[in-house]
């Protein structure tokens, strides 16, 4: 039962990141229609621009990780310029093509800058973590877990409550209407970009001292944020949270009971579970064609 | 109509037999084999000669599955893997033979991508996308963690060749062989009926569907096809280099077979071939740049942005674009004959029988309780207001939505559970209101896709009939002199046509017009109704949807008026457009 409590908990915060990077594929897809490859490098290059900053330039953890996220957001005006932006009127096809060719670019450039060897973060408390009962609560998957908490109710604040969030909305629900009633598409798009690589980078930068920074991390936090999304529903923002958590928990149960190289091949065969028996996913995705 | 009306037209077309017009193809692909077999090449030259060879086999499959049927897959390494450890596995730990090993590497990699491609392919292209990226993560897992049968990262060494090609001359000899006899077959295969319906579903999903391909086995076979030649050009690796470890097949690699094929182009061979041989030699020139790790496929990344955004059609494309257009304008059609249709009459005088037909969506009643009953001969239309259900009604019939309720029957046949591609073979034929043609062909290639629907009965065996009956199709709606054109010259009262003409083609039992006249100017319409009253003289059941009262009025025999989902008039033409009903629904009431 211990062992239980434990598995729970390590899931539920491994998964928590899953849900941050399953999000940002959600917010890109409904705005574009079209599922950003590359989603997983966002969290990989900003857990290497935080090794830049607090570990080779040695500046404070909480100024590097401020200056990380603000590199964040010009990472995502830049990946929009130069990715989605001049295939906007294509096919979906051409767009994830070029997605995945910035997913291969961005993880070599950083391999040719830093090399094969991965990378070590410092955690943000000194404190290891706690003991509550038989449980024990490493401090960097707590914050992991109170941060995503508190950025599922920002999201939801931000996206119900205010002018800017709805004109998101609106945006990706009817592009043409939107822009009729006044709203910039293409800015609403940008917006998008910058909030899901802040987003992206967030979860990076969190899980970066669990994990090793390598250059591995993002294909592998992409794949998992993927299953995720699928498991959860495409599309659908709280299927992306619920996902992301019931993959990390699948996961850790299954590398604990069942097999520790296979781990990350759970996710996929869960992935494949859904997509045969219940493709809709839990909260099912809107999709119908009009003819 | 004479007494000839039951036969199949003899073609007026015929061409040379295949083989003799392509025998340069293989004249060429001999002096190949024997130049490859002939010549001295150092150890080194012969090494990047195989490489290339069995890459190109392998960057085919994905001119097949992304070039021409427009899915993607991220896992051709894997699969590349498969047909590489089946072969290597086979002849070092078995002992098997060969040619053996060969044919169980194309049957397991057969079976692997129609399994990986059912299991998605009925969903969007992201999820094929991102399963295909996944099945190439947990191949390379298995590849290094199951130490017991695949050695692990240290691979498998001493892989044999067939007793006939021990030398490394003559095996590449074989493997240039392989190269020529699987390219052609693929440079065919957009001819093909097969290759057709792979085009169509490219161009658009929703037209294939209606025009009796079954859009869902279409896929998972360009897949099953894709992954087969990964998994023989696979086996030729192993056989060539005697040695495979799991490094060769990751996913960088898979990356590597898609640039190849979006360098060279990816809808043909040729490109394939172009871009495998440039992306071997390229970093063979630049061997300097192998020293910092990364630095490659880097470069391949930004190359594949770049090549999306500036050359979406590749080398090849670019070149073979030019020579299209210039074709299309010299390559006259040939001179068709007059287009008969004899619509199948296996059930009774009613053709259309639709009882009790309702599509909700969520607590909205679209279409509720609607029956029409369509006489077989005659032009029945379908009228009513905005938002009155019509498209929706269409839409049931042909089967792109589901019924929520009551039950279709076509000519005595119950279609209400069947796929629009199954409804489309039973003899239902359509056009869409906002134009659905496959827009990369031309207006032939149109056309003869619909001819190709299962069941024609007019159609004789071979190309040249399905030629000829699409050549008189087009001929009938009066565009047989631009037969070879692209639709995306011809202006949208012809596209129209074209639709028109692609449904005729199939002689369908009954012809589902979805708004025919929306967007046609005055003149235009004229020759809508003339054309109309040609297909309706040859005894063609249509059922029209339209807004244009005069059209609708002259043209049908017999109308249905719907209103808020419901039926509210039903009968004779003129006394229907009298009905009070009628008239309030259009003009109001008092």
């Amino acid at each position: 039962m211990d062992l239980v409590l434990q598995l729970l908990f390590t899931g539920i915060g491994i998964g928590a990141v899953y849900a941050l990077v399953a999000l940002g594929f959600v917010l890109i897809f409904r705005a574009t229609n079209v599922v950003n490859f590359a989603q997983g490098e966002f969290s990989m290059v900003a857990a290497y621009l935080m090794v830049v900053f607090s570990v080779d330039l040695g500046w404070p953890y909480w100024l590097s990780f401020l200056i990380a996220l603000a590199g964040m957001a010009l990472f995502g005006v830049i990946f929009n310029l130069g990715v989605y932006y001049p295939l906007r009127h294509r096919t979906y096809l051409p767009v994830i093509i070029a997605t995945i060719g910035a997913s291969i670019l961005l993880s070599n450039s950083v391999l040719a800058i830093y090399g094969p060897q991965p990378q070590v973060l410092q955690g943000w408390f000194d404190t290891p973590g706690i003991q509550l009962g038989p449980v024990y609560l490493d401090s960097q998957y707590l914050l992991i877990i109170g941060v995503t908490i508190l950025l599922v109710l920002f999201n939801f604040w931000f996206f119900e409550k205010t002018l800017l969030g709805k004109k998101l909305q609106a945006t990706s629900q009817d592009k043409e209407m939107a822009s009729l009633l006044g709203i910039s598409v293409s800015t609403m798009i940008m917006i998008t970009f910058i909030y899901s690589a802040v987003l992206g980078g967030l979860a990076g930068i969190l899980v970066a001292p669990v994990l090793f920074v390598s250059i591995q991390m993002g294909s592998t936090i992409a794949l998992k944020a993927f299953a995720a999304t699928i498991i959860g529903g495409f599309g659908d923002v709280a299927g992306a949270i619920v996902g992301g958590l019931a993959l990390g928990v699948i996961e850790t149960f299954g590398a604990a009971y069942i097999s520790v190289p296979y781990k990350d091949g759970f996710a996929f065969l869960v992935l494949i579970a859904f997509l045969v028996f219940r493709p809709q996913g839990i909260f099912g995705e809107r999709v119908a064609e009009k003819a | 109509m004479s007494a000839s009306d039951n036969m199949i037209p003899a073609p007026a077309v015929r061409s040379k037999p295949l083989i003799i017009r392509h025998l340069p193809y293989f004249i060429g692909a001999a002096v190949l084999v024997a130049l490859a077999a002939g010549m001295q090449f150092d150890g080194y030259i012969l090494n990047i000669l195989l490489q290339a060879t069995t890459f190109s086999i392998a960057v085919f499959g994905l001119s097949v599955v992304l070039g021409l049927c427009g899915q993607i897959n991220l896992a051709q390494a894997a699969f590349f893997g498969f047909g590489a450890y089946a072969v290597g596995l086979g002849t070092a730990d078995l002992h098997l033979n060969f040619w053996l090993c060969l044919v169980g590497a194309c049957a397991i990699t057969l079976v692997a991508g129609a399994f990986l491609g059912m299991s998605t392919l009925r969903l969007g292209g992201h999820y094929l996308a991102m399963v295909t990226i996944s099945f190439q993560q947990i191949v390379t897992l298995v590849m290094i963690n199951a130490v017991g049968v695949t050695h692990g990262p240290d691979g498998v060494a001493n892989i044999r060749r067939p007793e006939l090609f021990q030398s490394s001359q003559s095996y590449l000899a074989f493997c240039v062989a392989m190269l020529a006899i699987v390219g052609y077959l693929v440079w065919h295969l957009p001819d093909t009926k097969l290759g057709r319906a792979m085009r169509a579903v490219r161009d658009n999903e929703l037209a294939a569907g209606v025009n009796g391909i079954d859009v869902f086995r279409t896929k998972v076979s360009a897949f099953a096809v894709c992954a087969v030649l990964g998994g023989l050009a696979g086996g030729l690796f192993a056989g060539g280099f005697a040695y495979v470890s799991p490094d060769q097949f990751s996913f960088a690699e898979s990356i590597q077979f898609l640039t190849m094929s979006l360098l060279g182009g990816v809808a043909s061979p040729i490109g394939s071939a172009i871009g495998t041989g440039l992306l071997i030699l390229i970093p063979e020139w630049l061997r300097f740049l192998k020293s910092v790790p990364g630095l490659y496929l880097a470069i391949y990344g930004l190359s594949v942005i770049l090549i999306i955004r500036f050359m979406p059609d590749g080398i090849w494309g670019f070149v073979s674009d030019a020579f299209t257009r210039w074709r299309a304008h010299t390559k006259a059609p040939p001179v068709a004959g007059a287009l008969l249709l004899k619509p199948a009459t296996t059930g009774g005088d009613i053709v259309l029988e639709v009882t009790g037909l309702s599509k909700h969506f969520g607590g909205l009643k679209a279409v509720d309780g609607v029956d029409i009953a369509v006489k077989r001969g005659s032009v029945h239309a379908l009228i009513g207001p905005n938002g009155s259900g019509k498209t929706t009604t269409l839409n049931v019939l042909s089967g792109l939505y589901k019924a929520t309720a009551g039950r279709i029957v076509l000519d005595g046949t119950d279609i209400t559970g069947m796929a629009p591609h199954q409804r489309t073979a039973a003899g239902l034929g359509r056009t869409f209101q906002n134009i659905r043609l496959f827009r990369s062909m031309t207006a032939l290639e149109n056309v003869e896709i619909g001819a190709e629907r299962p069941g024609n009965t007019m159609i004789g065996k071979g190309d040249d009939a399905l030629t000829e009956r699409a050549m008189e199709a087009l001929t009938f709606v009066g565009l047989g002199n631009r037969a070879n054109e692209l639709i995306s010259s011809f202006s949208y009262g012809h596209q129209r046509l074209i639709e028109i003409a692609r449904a005729l083609a199939s002689n369908p039992t009954l012809l589902l017009l979805d708004e025919p006249a929306a967007g046609l100017n005055s003149t235009e319409k004229l020759e809508l109704h003339e054309l109309l009253k040609r297909i309706a003289a040859q005894g063609l059941t249509i059922l029209i949807i339209d807004h244009d009262m005069t059209l609708v009025s002259e043209a049908a025999q017999h109308i249905t008026v719907l209103n808020f989902g419901r039926r509210i008039a039903d009968g004779e033409s003129m006394a229907v457009l009298r009905h009070p009903d009628v008239v309030s629904a259009y003009l109001g009431s008092e």
